[in-house]
């Protein structure tokens, strides 16, 4: 066991993916000399040579679409995006282009490339640069998306990632970065693709990923304080999504609260509402709640407080499900 | 994988009417378009530079203090944004990127509302249509497509209204963003048309802590030749061959002529903005070059040949930049944070049931608290 930050965790995550594996490359906009903006590759050009972690020109459709052609090539490009919200310059790579062409080679060829995007608020930052843009690619047939909630899951998660022969989108919880954990370097524990109980409970089941994990935990502490047991899982991977372990808290618990910073609108919280709606209903003694961000665009710093579900907001809803 | 590209991008002489100590060098293409600069407006000039350096100043000092979120410092591009902003017209509208606080202020823009939404209570400073300037863009390169189009709207006009003012639309942006697909395609729009657009690209050396030679093999002025626009590169720490170079492109814009380009060649003295360390990047000795390029030092060396800068200049100066610091701190201060239903605010123009349900919900949330 070693403690590490989140982003120390992803950085040797990626370390051991490079030495693993001569194809593996970083792309990615100030990702060589300065180790990025927030030192996730922090060494790596220094250890591996600037032509396994290339600085790139500052165009994200360039870096997309180029780590495609070096897959072709056999590579396995593992591309940064600066910031949630610079994404969509690539965003066609990405979707019209990345995420189908298996199905276009019918096949024959894969396309191993990773996508890293740290997401999401809390760390009062201006337009852009706090989003949860993961329903887009939660969305797109052909990616597969993941995040982790903690240092332990980045450092698998990443290497898992890179290894997949699908594309991956790899959404790093940004305000958690710099937040300690445990790390076990021998043993991986679940899977990308697995979602998990990270707390056992009886009486509601909570869903939420990335740094919506932190509060859902939080808020199962306050509500064990009052007198009632909350599980909490964390999601994981996002597209696909693992149903099973929601499905069997449910089936004990009956009531679930989904959660998450990003929009509710059309997202993955509501992709999994309606899947248990769908699956558990005779399981069910609530509807199943969501907490999200609001359907607005991501608010000034001052008003994150407002936008970003808390501990105060996911208990709230705790009590409405418990109250039917 | 190549070496990644190293070679000088700054081999082509740029535009240069002041030499380093503010010498003025004679030349028969440019000097009639700065005729008019007399003793005044150069004086003119000079405070303009020394408020926004100051404007700058106490933006980073606010921030390490505390008080705003972020800033991008300007710090040594004072010329270029001060030359730009100084040549346009009011009826002009410039699209800019996140640094230029010096063209803002040009465009009469409160020195207070350049921190609203570095303070994090905004998500725009102004109102665009008073200033001719839109809210700065944080998304590189995507301004310079809004130009072309705004510049394309000015041509519809004209052609349908010949009374129509011959505005032009600028678009800034920076030495990286000339990689971006947004800035390539703007200009082959511009091109098409022949819009009354001017791409000013201020190349500070750098794009965070990436060195322009990443983005580019030759001058960036070298490219929109391939366009067919017409280019120009610019000594961007001389005010004066700014001005000359910015009211070139623009007269012919107005006459009909089509886009243009100009690369103002500079350097940013400070980080990328406050969140950013340049010493993991960036060698001190080159700090120290430009250094000596500096563009205020400059004007003053010229203002002195010309007898035209004494204690009084420097002393009014002074008095009028420690009065706008002095505002500007005490504004920002004073700035209320917004009220938390603002998040449901102005999302769409029309009616929107679905959110006003959100609005009516989180305010009944809140009133929970309170009781
Ligand atoms: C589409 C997009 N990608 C990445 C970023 C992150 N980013 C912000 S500023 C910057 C560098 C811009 O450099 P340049 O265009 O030279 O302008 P400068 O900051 O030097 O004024 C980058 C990469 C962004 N804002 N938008
Ligand atoms: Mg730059």
């Amino acid at each position: 066991m070693t403690e590490l930050t989140m982003a120390k965790a992803i950085n040797a995550g990626l370390r051991a993916a490079l030495a693993a594996d001569e194809k593996v490359l970083l792309m990615g906009e100030d990702i060589g000399t300065l180790g990025g903006v927030f030192r996730v590759t922090e060494g790596l050009k220094a250890e591996f040579g600037e032509g396994r972690v290339l600085d790139t020109p500052l165009a994200e459709s360039g870096i997309v679409g180029t780590a495609i052609g070096l897959a072709m090539r056999g590579y396995r490009p593992v591309c940064e995006v600066q910031f949630d919200g610079f994404i969509y310059p690539g965003f066609d790579q990405i979707t019209s282009q990345l995420a189908k062409l298996t199905y276009r080679h019918e096949g024959s060829q894969s396309f191993p490339v990773v996508i890293r995007v740290p997401y999401g608020g809390h760390i009062g930052a201006v337009e852009h640069h706090q989003e949860s843009p993961e329903a887009y690619f939660a969305h797109t047939a052909g990616l597969r998306s993941i995040s982790p909630a903690t240092p332990h899951d980045a450092y698998w998660m990443i290497q898992d990632a890179i290894a997949s022969n699908d594309p991956v989108m790899y959404f790093e919880p940004k305000s958690r970065y710099q937040r300690r954990g445990e790390v076990d370097l021998e043993n991986r524990g679940a899977a990308m693709h697995e979602s998990r109980v990270v707390r056992e409970g009886t009486e509601v089941t909570l869903v939420g990923h990335g740094a919506m994990v932190a509060v859902l935990l939080q808020a199962a502490d306050i509500a064990a304080e009052e007198g009632t047991s909350v599980e909490v899982i964390d999601l994981r991977s996002l597209s696909p999504i693992d149903y099973e372990p929601i499905l069997a808290s449910v089936q004990k618990t009956g009531r679930l609260v989904v959660a998450q910073e990003a929009p509710g609108n059309v997202s993955v919280g509501s992709e999994v509402a309606a899947t248990i709606a769908e699956r558990a209903f005779y399981s069910l003694e609530a509807p199943v709640l969501r907490v999200s961000g609001y359907d607005t665009p991501f608010p000034p710093a001052k008003l994150e407080g407002v936008y970003l579900p808390d501990a105060d907001r996911v208990l709230e809803a705790v009590d409405r499900s418990l109250a039917y | 994988m190549p070496d990644a590209a190293k070679p000088d991008a700054t081999t082509q002489d740029p535009v240069r009417l002041l030499d380093e100590h503010g010498a003025r060098t004679a030349s028969d293409r440019y000097d009639p378009l700065i005729a008019d600069l007399d003793d005044h407006a150069l004086a003119g000039l000079y405070e303009d530079m020394v408020l926004i350096r100051r404007i700058d100043a106490e933006g980073m000092a606010l921030q390490r203090q505390g008080e705003l979120a972020l800033w991008p410092p300007l710090l040594g591009q004072e010329a270029a944004q001060i030359g730009l902003g100084r040549a346009l017209r009011s009826d002009d509208f410039v699209f800019s990127s996140y640094r230029e606080h010096g063209v803002a202020y040009c465009r009469g823009v409160a020195p207070v509302d350049l921190l609203r939404v570095w303070r994090g209570v905004s998500v725009s400073g102004w109102d665009p249509f008073e200033a001719g300037m839109a809210s700065p863009q944080v998304i590189i390169g995507a301004q310079a497509l809004h130009a072309t189009g705004y510049a394309m709207g000015i041509q519809n006009d004209r052609e349908r209204d010949p009374a129509t003012p011959d505005s032009v639309a600028v678009a800034c942006f920076g030495d990286g963003a000339m990689s971006e697909g947004d800035v390539n395609e703007a200009m082959v729009f511009a091109a098409t048309y022949q819009a009354p657009v001017v791409f000013f690209c201020q190349n500070n050396q750098y794009a965070i802590s990436e060195p322009v030679s990443l983005q580019t093999r030759v001058p960036l002025a070298d490219r929109p030749a391939g366009f067919g626009i017409p280019s120009a590169r610019v000594d961007g720490n001389d005010v004066l061959a700014v001005t000359a170079v910015v009211r070139e492109a623009l007269e012919r814009a107005r006459g009909g002529g089509g886009p243009g380009f100009i690369e103002a060649v500079t350097y940013r003295m400070g980080p990328h903005t406050t969140a950013d360390d340049p010493t993991r990047y960036r060698d001190p000795a080159e700090l120290e070059l430009w250094s000596a390029r500096d563009p205020i030092q400059r004007l003053r060396a010229h203002l002195e040949s010309r007898g035209a800068f004494g204690p009084e200049l420097e002393e009014s100066v002074a008095a009028r930049a420690d009065q706008v610091a002095a505002e500007l701190r005490a504004g920002c201060i004073a700035m209320p944070d917004p009220d938390a239903l603002e998040v449901f605010a102005d999302v769409y123009a029309e009616p929107h049931a679905e959110l006003d349900r959100q609005r009516a919900d989180y305010a009944r949330y809140l009133g929970g608290f309170v009781s």
